[in-house]
């Protein structure tokens, strides 16, 4: 995967401003930076849901902006994508959203099928729920579930939007180490995105560090702890204080106090 | 005075462009009908939602509906000694306008509102984007399926509208105010037309099911996906589908039943 | 897949009620055995005047619906209609010096053409014509009449 000079923007707010990232074949690549930084946007730009206003997103060769759908069909079939918040199809059960891609794609037997999602659910731990409606599960749960999902058809490559996000300590460890050995077993390309510092740093491979659409920093996690930018070391360690702002842009506080509210 | 050129210039392109939108789409959800033979099974489903449970309402409104022309037509026949004509009243009101353009509002109410709902919800929650990062089209997969399933409900709900309320008011003109059975029968099967128009009925329920559901889902894909978008949406569908339905009707109309 | 099979169920019963009621919309409301005038032979007739006759209107013989009017024309060398109906194939035998007057069906209802058998031993064939008309009562004409011959006393 390759991205040169991403350009994009919403309306006036430029979300990114020339990028640069190389994602390397059947390794972990870590995104990482503050929310709203675009992190899920990214992650669209790659699947081709979104175009770029300039610069190209490359897949496995083939720049995503330009396939024609026939292509771009072709191409996701080859991805998997986990989403924030699961988009889970809420009319299925947990077991047909898991078997959904493999009904749609393949022509296995009933039984095949079967064992395969039965297989994806138990690597999450939800073997187990596999009548439940999404409604009845829990958000770290329905990810679990979404999860399961976006490995069904074994890609070639899967992003993973915070998957971290939402789970308890328990399900939180065995979600980081699968993650590292699915891309180990399966030499899955795998690009993470998430702002837990220290389970993203604990299995990538390489971490980017966008804020403000730039990159600010790229590097093994090592070299990214060693790193002298201020930014970055704010970041890592969580500090309130320092070169980025916790405030969205306001006016000055005592000021916005004391007007007359209009 | 420019500002109000302006904002009706807006509002003009604006509406041509959902309407072309709409049409585009409508394009791309037709193309999807193909596939969706081998998999019969979705637009079953479908049939369900749309159809079996709008059933009841429908059953219900035909049979009062029935029974009210049954009533009124005999109020205005009794005056002219021609109480046996009130099966083609009946009959030839439920046939041509009432079972096709009843049912159909109905229909935009209980089916339509429910479609857009729901499309409108999977797009707020993403579930659409997640069929497309799974290489699934959901004009094919989500959308199709629902065009088709009330295509195929809206002309059996609105003959069911005809047929139950005929029955009301065969109930309320035989059993209740007198008129003897056989005319009631007999003057209908000479006055009512197997094309003219019991056909051309059938005809405008299945425009009608097109239309209604058409608008749903498209309202549905289109929605600004929060909540208060989808409610928004879901208002539109039954305001839009009924005034097409209404506006459709007298043009359907005109061209039927008109070069007599 | 547990909910499918009463999905099914359902939609089945749902289809048979929808196709029992074109049924009965078909067969009880409107008559499908009726003649519909499409696949009749063809005999016309001139008239005077046809009143409110139109096409698709019913041709009896002794009150039985033999056929319909498919063509309504306009002679315009003798000032006369010419009316054209098809007739159900099943009634061949209609002689040939049958008559055909237009009847209005109570005081003030449709227009009707009925026929009256003659005596002929041969008999009407596809686009013979009939001879013997009369022309529609016109109950504007009826009243001046007799208004005119009530001053004639
Ligand atoms: N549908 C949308 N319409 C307008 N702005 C959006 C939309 N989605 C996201 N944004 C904006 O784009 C920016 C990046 O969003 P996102 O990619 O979701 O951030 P992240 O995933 O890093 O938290 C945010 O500032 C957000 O305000
Ligand atoms: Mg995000």
């Amino acid at each position: 995967m390759r991205i040169r000079g991403l350009r994009y923007a919403r309306g006036e707010q430029v979300i990114f401003d020339g990028i640069d990232m190389d994602i390397p074949r059947g390794r972990l690549t870590a995104i990482m930076g503050p929310s709203g930084t675009g992190k899920t946007t990214l992650l669209r730009l790659i699947g081709g849901q979104l175009r770029p206003d300039a610069g190209s997103v490359e897949v496995a060769g083939q720049n995503v902006a330009r396939l024609r759908s026939k292509a771009l069909y072709r191409l996701r079939q080859r991805m998997g994508m986990l989403f924030q918040n699961g988009a889970l199809l809420t009319d299925l059960s947990v077991f047909e959203n898991v078997a959904f891609p493999l009904r749609e794609h393949t022509r296995l037997p009933e039984r095949m099928i079967r064992d395969l999602v039965l297989m994806k659910l138990h690597a999450v731990g939800l073997r187990g729920a596999r009548d439940l409606m999404p409604a009845q599960l829990s958000g770290g749960m329905a990810r679990r579930v979404a999860l399961a999902r976006a490995i069904a058809l074994d890609p070639e490559m899967v992003l993973f939007d915070e998957p971290f996000t939402g789970q308890d300590p328990i399900s939180l460890g065995v979600l980081v180490s699968l993650l590292r050995r699915l891309t180990d077993a399966l030499g899955l390309t795998s690009v993470l995105v998430s702002h837990d510092v220290q389970e993203s740093l604990s299995i990538a491979d390489y971490v980017y560090v966008i804020s403000e659409g730039q990159v600010v920093e790229r590097g093994t996690p090592a070299s990214l702890r060693q790193s002298t930018s201020p930014w970055v070391q704010q970041f890592l360690q969580g500090q309130s204080d320092g070169p980025v702002p916790f405030h969205y842009p306001a006016p000055d506080y005592r000021a916005d106090l004391l007007a007359e509210g209009s | 005075m420019t500002g109000f050129l302006q904002r009706l210039g807006a509002t003009t392109l604006g509406v041509t462009e959902r309407i072309g939108r709409a049409h585009l789409f409508l394009l791309h959800v037709l193309a999807g009908f193909p596939g969706l033979l081998p998999r019969f099974g979705l637009v079953m489903k479908q049939i369900y939602a749309s159809g079996v449970l709008s059933l009841l309402i429908i059953a219900v409104s035909g049979l009062f509906v029935g029974m009210v022309l049954a009533l009124q037509g005999y109020n205005t026949l009794v005056d002219f000694g021609a109480t046996e004509s009130l099966g083609v009243v009946v009959s030839l009101s439920l046939v041509r306008e009432l079972g096709p353009v009843v049912a159909a509002l109905l229909f935009a109410g209980r089916a339509g509102s429910a479609l857009t709902a729901e499309i409108g919800l999977m797009k707020a929650t993403e579930q659409l984007s997640a069929m497309e990062m799974m290489a699934v089209n959901p004009l094919h997969r989500v959308v199709a399926p629902r065009l088709l399933g009330g295509i195929i409900a809206m002309p059996l709900l609105a003959a069911i509208f005809s047929a139950v309320g005929i029955l009301g008011g065969h109930f309320v003109a035989v059993g209740l105010l007198g008129v003897d059975e056989g005319a009631f029968w007999s003057q209908m099967q000479a006055k009512v037309d197997l094309y003219e128009d019991i056909a051309n009925g059938v005809i405008k329920s299945m425009v009608f099911g097109l239309v209604v559901t058409w608008i749903a889902v498209f309202e549905g894909y289109d929605a600004v996906p929060t909540s208060e978008g989808v409610s928004r949406a879901t208002t539109r569908t039954v305001v839009h589908a009924s005034l097409a339905v209404l506006g459709l009707d007298f043009v359907l109309t005109a061209l039927m039943f008109g070069d007599e | 897949m547990m909910q499918s099979r009463s999905v099914q169920i359902w939609v089945g019963l749902f289809v048979i009620a929808g196709m029992a009621a074109l049924l009965m919309l078909a067969m009880k409301v409107s008559n499908i055995r009726a003649f519909s005038g499409e696949e009749g032979y063809a005999i016309t007739a001139r008239f005077e005047n046809i009143g409110g006759l139109k096409v698709r209107s019913p041709v009896t013989m002794a009150g039985v619906v033999v056929g319909r009017v498919s063509k309504i024309g306009f002679d315009k060398e003798i000032y006369e209609a010419v009316v054209t109906m098809s007739i159900d194939p099943r009634y061949d035998n209609l002689p040939e010096d049958t008559s055909a007057s237009i009847f209005t069906a109570g005081l003030l209802g449709e227009q009707y053409i009925g026929l009256e058998a003659g005596g002929a031993e041969t008999y009407l064939r596809d686009g013979d014509r009939i001879q013997l008309t009369q022309s529609a009562v016109i109950l504007e004409q009826l009243i001046g009449q007799f208004l005119v011959s009530q001053a004639d006393k």
